[in-house]
């Protein structure tokens, strides 16, 4: 018999990042008890690291922009893979949500006349995103923990859920453990939202902090949800290289839009020369007018640099590849160089992106107003998820919810820059709502507590083994995805990684870890093994499908978009036998008035 | 390839030492990146709290050769390598385990804030008008990533333990984002100089010293709110002035 405290609420939230904090606070709004569950302490999920803004129609810079310009933007970074119901009440209700954080103290950065001011980002037709500096995720994440603490939300910390509990086909709950001491809790709950974030730590060289391993998209699996667009991973083309130890950290797409620009060895801006054709007549054919579109001119158009970043990524990829790259093997960003155009260039820098010069100096010993920064692709985020309902965010599990990076829909084959924050704020909020709601119209159901025992046993085996250490079983399966499911994919590279990820499965039954349960990040890493093998294999499954190239997914030996493969997502199940099951989804159809908007914004 | 000599706290609350591990170091190398090679390594159950590794979340602050700082942002190459470098936890909050310190006091005491108040909003949209020079000061302020460096140097708390009588810098200089909110309509002085107990900051500054975020603490939130605090309570010329003003 298994020993465990038990939780009661209405509403479950599994992680603390934007969306889990902004659902956490629209159920308790509703009237409902509501407890948090997160891995980190409160504050420092990995939102903190969003740095570029969050997009939202308000029309503050450019009174050009409206919620349709926003949706086909979105429609066409995801290359119309994207759920249009989601895509248009993301562009229709993100102003709003953006505002609401003002009245909870977020201060953004203003415009000359006091109001929030909108940058330059990738995709985005006009200037979209609200930001403050280059932290905005902080700013996010900070304003709705100060604002979420005073609802009577109950934080439970530094804890790790290793399974959803579902009973009489609807959820029930998760159990988990806490790290600190390594109890195991027992969370009864009538609605659970997973707001777990992506899945970067599959990967060697990646963006994301160490939480990143899938755990909501490999619970939701195996709790008899479905996942859509694994195959959809995206490469952010920035990432610092050098030296060793920041390999991977982002250096955000605000530093192309303020001016930055990429430069080959030979000193090139490389981007001019590969413009596609469904975004040549929004790109700047020349250097100057890219300048003046990053300065606001209403006339230019925007640089290739702030083209999308599976574009710009297979770029920097083609580049390094090619011989033509730095001494590291990435390629160059430069934003010293405006010191050309701008009189007080140094300051200006500073200013706009402060944590940008201060990341580069601590760690990298380089002044970005003298220096161009080194810099090449890095595993940065998951378009696909678990496949939830556009309106409710509620996934084919009865109770059970997804919000934020874990879920699907809105961002299709790619994602724009800035559409991640706002995406946090909109579906969480939605998520928080329709789980409150569900929480409200249902009675509780009962625990399978023969199933509670079972998974508590089994979390505990690696005690009992001297078998072979977890960190190299997460190392070996970094290097596997990095070299045989990257950027550039290939059908016989990718075989060969479900071959390597199956062994690794096995050896990941035989891990053993010493010490005890307090606190040992040891234990923890052979629990969260688990969750990234699952969506390493549901990743390399879908693109060995996937026999063409769209968006983030490319494929060396289909380089061209299928327009066969572009009526469907691929879905991903657990069958009867527990094997992991891929078929084809027909996508959600656009109504008439989406699709004349897709024409018009051509 | 060099080595360098890491001497790290072990132990929980009932007790511990330091050990030393050994372990290869190359160019560019930080604090965290060498625990997390004696983690992997040497010590399986070594407890370290990190998360981004790029001095945004504040997860992984810790004392370095007695200094407190940020293990991800400590390069190797500003530490003399040839003697053993000393890692141990914060000492200022109660110890879990290892490196890792119990830092709940911290979430109680923000609780105990007073939240922002908006005033009525400026346009039929709902939205307010402010300038940049008005929001660039409580900016500084949100820069904060919570690492808790500054309440663990700050010598009230931790050697005079005043946990229940004195909020720390780094509740000081979220008060004083609060208070310099364009929008906020609350008045948290009262609360400052009984409750919060601000009269205790005798601007020693070490707070600031050690902010890996550079904000200025002392200098440009907690002396500022010293000054209202005393120009509310303090101020018989100001007393004056209120009661007339409002009108007896």
């Amino acid at each position: 018999m298994a020993e465990y405290q038990t939780f009661e609420h209405d509403v479950l939230v599994i992680g603390a990042g934007g969306a889990g904090l902004r659902a956490a606070i629209e159920a308790s709004a509703a009237g409902v008890n509501v407890g948090v569950v997160s891995k980190s302490l409160l504050g420092k999920a990995h939102t903190v690291m969003a740095e570029g803004g969050m997009a939202a129609a308000m029309g503050n810079v450019d009174d050009r922009d409206n919620w349709r310009v926003h949706f086909a933007d979105t429609m066409r970074g995801g290359q119309y893979l994207n759920n249009p119901r989601m895509a248009e009440i993301h562009a229709k209700e993100a102003p709003a949500r953006v505002r609401e954080l003002e009245a909870w103290g977020a201060l953004f950065d203003r415009t000359g006349d006091g109001r929030i001011l909108q940058r330059n980002f990738g995709g985005h037709r006009y200037p979209r995103l609200a930001h403050v500096g280059d932290r905005t995720g902080l700013e996010l994440i900070r304003t709705l923990q100060d604002h979420g603490i005073h609802q009577g939300i109950q934080f439970h910390m530094e804890m790790t859920i290793v399974t959803l509990l579902v009973n009489a086909g609807r959820v029930v709950g998760a159990f988990g453990y806490d790290r600190e001491r390594g109890r195991y809790a027992l969370f009864h709950a009538k609605a659970v939202v997973l707001a777990t974030g992506g899945i970067g730590r599959a990967y060697k060289i990646t963006s994301n902090s160490w939480e990143y391993t899938g755990d909501g998209h490999s619970l939701a699996y195996h709790a008899g949800a479905t996942l859509l667009g694994m195959e959809f991973v995206q490469f952010h083309p920035t990432g610092m290289i050098w030296p060793p130890s920041v390999r991977g950290i982002l250096v955000t797409e605000g530093v192309r839009g303020e001016g930055g620009i990429l430069k080959n060895n030979q000193g090139k801006r490389f981007m001019f020369d590969d413009i596609p054709a469904n975004y040549k007549s929004q790109t700047a054919d020349n250097p100057e007018e890219g300048w003046r579109y990053t300065q606001g001119d209403k006339n230019a158009r925007r640089p290739p640099e702030l083209l999308t970043r599976d574009h710009v990524a297979r770029c920097i990829n083609r580049e390094v590849k090619e011989g033509r790259g730095s001494p590291h093997g990435g390629v160059y960003l430069d934003i010293a160089w405006i010191k050309e155009k701008l009189p007080n260039a140094e300051e200006h820098i500073k200013r706009k992106l402060p944590s940008m010069y201060h990341q580069f100096k601590q760690l990298g010993d380089i002044d970005i107003t003298k220096d161009a920064m080194e810099i090449g692709p890095t595993t940065h985020y998951v378009m696909g998820g678990i496949k939830v309902e556009a309106e409710s965010q509620m996934t084919d599990v009865p109770g059970l919810f997804a919000a934020g990076e874990c879920g699907v829909g809105l961002h299709g084959a790619n994602r724009l820059g800035g559409n991640s924050l706002s995406d946090l704020i909109v579906f969480g909020k939605r998520a928080g709502e329709y789980a409150a709601q569900y929480a409200k119209d249902n009675t509780a159901a009962s625990v399978d507590k023969a199933q509670v025992d079972e998974v508590a046993q089994k979390a505990l085996e690696p005690f009992g083994r001297s078998g072979e250490s977890p960190y190299q079983v997460q190392h070996d399966l970094q290097d596997l995805m990095q070299d045989l499911v990257g950027i550039v994919r290939r059908q016989e590279e990718m075989e060969r990684a479900l071959e390597g990820i199956l062994k690794l499965k096995e050896r990941a039954r035989h891990v053993g870890v010493g010490g005890n349960r307090e606190y040992n990040p040891g234990w923890h890493t052979s629990v969260d093994l688990n969750n990234l093998l699952t969506v390493s294999e549901a990743v390399t499954r879908a693109g060995l499908e996937r026999k063409e190239s769209r968006g983030a997914h490319f494929r060396e030996d289909y380089p061209s978009k299928d327009e066969t493969f572009g009526t469907f997502n691929l879905a991903i199940r657990k069958g009867p036998d527990g094997s992991m099951q891929v078929t084809h989804d027909p996508l959600v159809p656009m109504t008439e008035e989406q699709k004349q908007i897709i024409e018009e914004m051509k | 390839m060099a080595n360098a000599t890491f001497r790290i706290w072990r132990g929980d609350s009932s007790g511990g030492k330091y050990q030393d591990y050994t372990t290869e170091i190359s160019e560019g190398m930080v604090v965290l990146d060498a625990v997390h090679h004696i983690q992997a390594e040497q010590a399986n159950d070594l407890a370290v709290r990190w998360n981004c590794k790029a001095g945004k979340c504040g997860s992984c602050s810790a004392e370095i050769n007695g200094m407190p700082k940020l293990m991800c942002m400590t390069r190797l190459n500003t530490l003399p390598l040839d003697q053993p470098i000393t890692i141990q936890p914060m000492q200022t909050f109660p110890l879990i385990r290892d490196l890792v310190t119990d830092v709940s006091w911290n979430y109680k005491v923000k609780q105990g804030i007073r939240k922002l108040k908006p005033r009525k909003p400026d346009a039929p949209d709902g939205s307010w008008r402010m300038q940049q020079s008005d929001v660039d000061r409580p900016q500084e302020f949100r820069k904060c990533i919570e690492c808790f460096l500054c309440q663990d140097v700050c010598h009230v708390l931790r050697d005079h333990h005043k946990h229940d009588e004195f909020i720390g810098p780094r509740f000081l200089i979220y008060t004083a984002q609060l208070e310099m909110n364009p929008i906020d309509a609350d008045d948290r002085l009262g609360d400052l100089r009984r409750e919060q107990g601000i009269g205790f900051c005798n601007i020693t500054k070490c707070c600031t010293k050690v902010c890996p975020e550079s904000i200025t603490i002392t200098d440009n939130a907690i002396i500022p709110l010293k000054e209202r605090v005393v120009d509310q309570f303090f101020d018989p010329l100001g007393k004056l002035f209120r009661m007339f003003r409002s009108g007896s």
